[in-house]
């Protein structure tokens, strides 16, 4: 997230975080997850501290961050906005909900607004498929997404 | 007296603006001086009734739904909190018919208490089961689950006493119980709302397991779509820690039994459970072989019960109530009950839990009373992505493992998507491979490349280029897939692709050129 912080700060707060967590059984997701937490996303520079602290290749780290979604190579937007398009979600339209939405922000999914406002994800469910389409603003949910909604949330993530 | 107020704290009650209510009802509550309460419970799963509000009168719990924030003012110019009646008013709770039909075994506190309060749990029958574990043999226990005809509410349908007989038999330092929460087909969501509206009855359940198998660490394993769910598990996990349920003594016992919730990464493959374990392990979320089995080498290769939240989170009341009681409900080899997820394009979605045997029709026409939109259903998927499109001519199949097998379905872990007459199966088949190419782990051939093959397949089916032989291509790759790859997700991606193919052949026609037509 802050791109400005020196060389050695980095490496201090990544090896803060390892150290925290490299107890647990299988630490590496945990790990991941709190350093996407501190930066934002998973910086390259931090596959070697991990693979050294855990005694794995960076191939294995690397291999590891690249396999799930989740996990970021690059800082997102100050928003981050999923749409559900798995199909309990199509069975009530969120096709056209997707399709407003990339003509709204003027972006396709995987990308970012070059104001930096926000980044448009899609999302195999949320486990809202009795109140579809659904969509997750930042970490906050939405059922039954209509234009009207989206509208809404558009002018909020601009804001 | 307090009045106490319920308001749901479940994701898909905020996703419609139960947060608002609550706060609107606080402050009216402040404003108006008034001697009440608000209690934040789970959902009662009635999802076109959200933000469903209950108050608690004398003749029982009173609801009103939909609210809305600015309906909340007038609910108390109402008089609400002595029941009184409103436009909104659905009368007591327990009679609205969607709810008083259910039979609510594994969900009879879900909607009904605060999650995260202890005592509520143990009023309403929490822990009975534990205790009754404690002072019982593993073998014991294990006859019991056995007994009960339990089987593996995540999809696979295997029989839950089973697998926990092979882990307490394995021999080992260290035995595992791992929740596989990683609930990531479209329409399914009991285990999301288990675990936000009940996370006591999934801690007693795995603490259950642990004394039954012989294992003292439990992990649940939670998506990371789910952030509601982590939150309230891990709040959960640390009072039931604080008050002895879970720790290096169970409930006083000598058995010792640690949860820790984990959080998955956005890899739908993880709901396999060889593939969790790795990725429980840290590594990529690749499928394992079989064998050796997870109950012999599972987590860091060692003995572990890996089950689905709902199998668990069934184990407290069959150990309470015994086994013959939950057996006596269901069909066939289909014991006990189920909780049953309508969604999509349906009128009446929600959680509905009953005994395994209602037919398809029923649930869809009568139970969820068709389409949101109100065109025809022309077609149902049963089971997630990995399940098959049912058209209205199958609806008289028994919801029951067996009987889905034998019509080429699944019922996977009980979701049900109700499409309208707007679908287009070609499409539908050509997602679901779509989607197989998003998620593959990239192990197996035919589901690594398959996938993405069959999308170009089906893309040249819409497009009219020699549809025959394409159609018969798609047929032979789907028969690849289904016998050349390890896990479900190559496996059963051709259930969704073939029923389309075979229940709605009018979608894979071509189109008909009308310009050259006319």
């Amino acid at each position: 997230m802050n791109m400005r912080i020196s060389a050695g700060e980095f490496t201090e707060r990544s090896l803060q975080i390892i150290k925290d967590l490299k107890h647990l059984e299988g630490p590496m997701l945990p790990i991941l997850h709190a350093i996407q937490a501190e930066f934002g996303y998973v910086p390259d520079e931090v596959k070697p501290i991990i693979a050294g602290e855990l005694n794995l290749s960076r191939a294995e780290v690397h291999g590891v961050v690249t396999f799930y979604h989740e996990f970021r190579d690059h800082p997102a937007g100050r928003h981050v906005l999923k749409l559900c398009r798995a199909e309990a979600c199509q069975s009530m339209g969120s096709d056209r909900i997707a399709d407003r939405a990339r003509q709204l922000l003027g972006i396709d999914f995987h990308q970012t607004t070059p104001d930096g406002a926000v980044t448009l994800e899609a999302v195999y469910c949320l486990g809202l498929c009795a109140c579809a389409p659904a969509a997750m603003l930042d970490g906050e949910v939405y059922g039954r997404v209509d234009e009207h909604c989206l509208s809404e949330i558009v002018a909020e993530v601009r804001r | 007296m307090t009045v106490t107020i319920f308001v749901p704290r479940d994701a898909a009650a905020l996703a419609l603006g139960a947060e608002k209510v609550a706060k609107a009802i606080t402050q009216e509550i402040a404003a108006r001086g008034l001697d009440a309460k608000v209690v934040r419970n789970g959902s009662r799963g009635m999802f076109w009734l959200e933000p469903l509000v209950e108050v608690r009168t004398d003749q029982g719990r009173v609801a009103y739904g939909p609210v809305k924030a600015d309906d909340v003012a007038g609910l108390f110019d109402a008089g609400f909190l002595t029941g009184s009646g409103h436009a909104l008013c659905l009368g007591l709770t327990k009679e609205i018919p969607f709810l008083r039909q259910q039979t609510r075994l594994t969900f009879s506190r879900c909607g009904v208490i605060d999650p995260l309060s202890l005592e509520d749990y143990r009023h309403y029958q929490g822990l009975k089961g534990l205790e009754k574990a404690i002072s019982m043999a593993q073998a014991e226990i294990v006859r019991e689950v056995t007994d009960s005809g339990l089987r593996g509410r995540g999809g696979a349908g295997f029989p839950t006493g089973i697998k926990w007989k092979t882990v307490m038999e394995a021999a080992g330092p260290q035995k595992y119980i791992v929740c596989n929460a990683d609930e990531g087909d479209s329409a399914t969501f009991a285990d999301r709302m288990i675990m936000e509206g009940d996370p006591f009855v999934l801690i007693e359940g795995m603490a259950i397991a642990g004394i039954a198998t012989g294992a003292t660490k439990g992990y649940v394993y939670i998506r990371s779509e789910y952030p509601h769910a982590i939150a309230t598990m891990t709040e959960a996990v640390e009072i039931a820690r604080a008050a002895g349920i879970l720790g290096s003594s169970v409930l006083g016992s000598a058995h010792a039994f640690h949860i820790e919730i984990r959080s998955g990464a956005g890899a739908y493959v993880c709901g396999e459970e060889t593939s969790l374990l790795n990725s429980l392990e840290g590594k990529r979320g690749i499928v394992r072989a079989k064998p050796p089995l997870p109950a012999l080498q599972g987590f860091l290769g060692r003995p572990t019960v890996v089950n689905n939240v709902i199998s668990l989170a069934s184990v407290p009341v069959i150990m309470d109530r015994g086994a013959a009681f939950y057996r006596d409900f269901g069909v066939g080899r289909s014991r006990g009950t189920i909780p049953i997820q309508i969604a999509g394009n349906v009128k009446y979605g929600g959680l509905y839990e009953t005994a395994f045997g209602l037919s398809l029709g029923e649930i869809v026409d009568h139970i969820g009373g068709g389409t949101a939109t109100g065109r025809p259903v022309k077609a149902v998927q049963v089971g997630g992505p990995l399940g098959a499109y049912f058209p209205r001519a199958l609806f008289d199949t028994p919801f029951d493992y067996e009987a889905f097998a034998a019509r080429d379905g699944l019922i996977g872990h009980a979701g049900i998507t109700v499409f309208d007459d707007s679908a287009d199966m070609l499409k539908q088949a050509r997602f679901a491979m779509e989607f197989c190419a998003i998620e593959s782990c990239g192990k197996c051939t035919p589901c690594r490349i398959g996938s993405t093959r069959g999308v170009e397949t089906a893309d040249k089916i819409a497009q009219g280029i020699e549809p025959e032989k394409n159609k018969a291509l798609l047929a032979d790759l789907c028969n690849t897939m289904k016998f050349g790859s390890l896990c479900a997700l190559g496996g059963f991606t051709p259930y969704p692709v073939m029923s389309a193919m075979n229940h709605f052949p009018e979608d894979f026609a071509p189109t008909p050129l009308i310009e050259a037509a006319e």
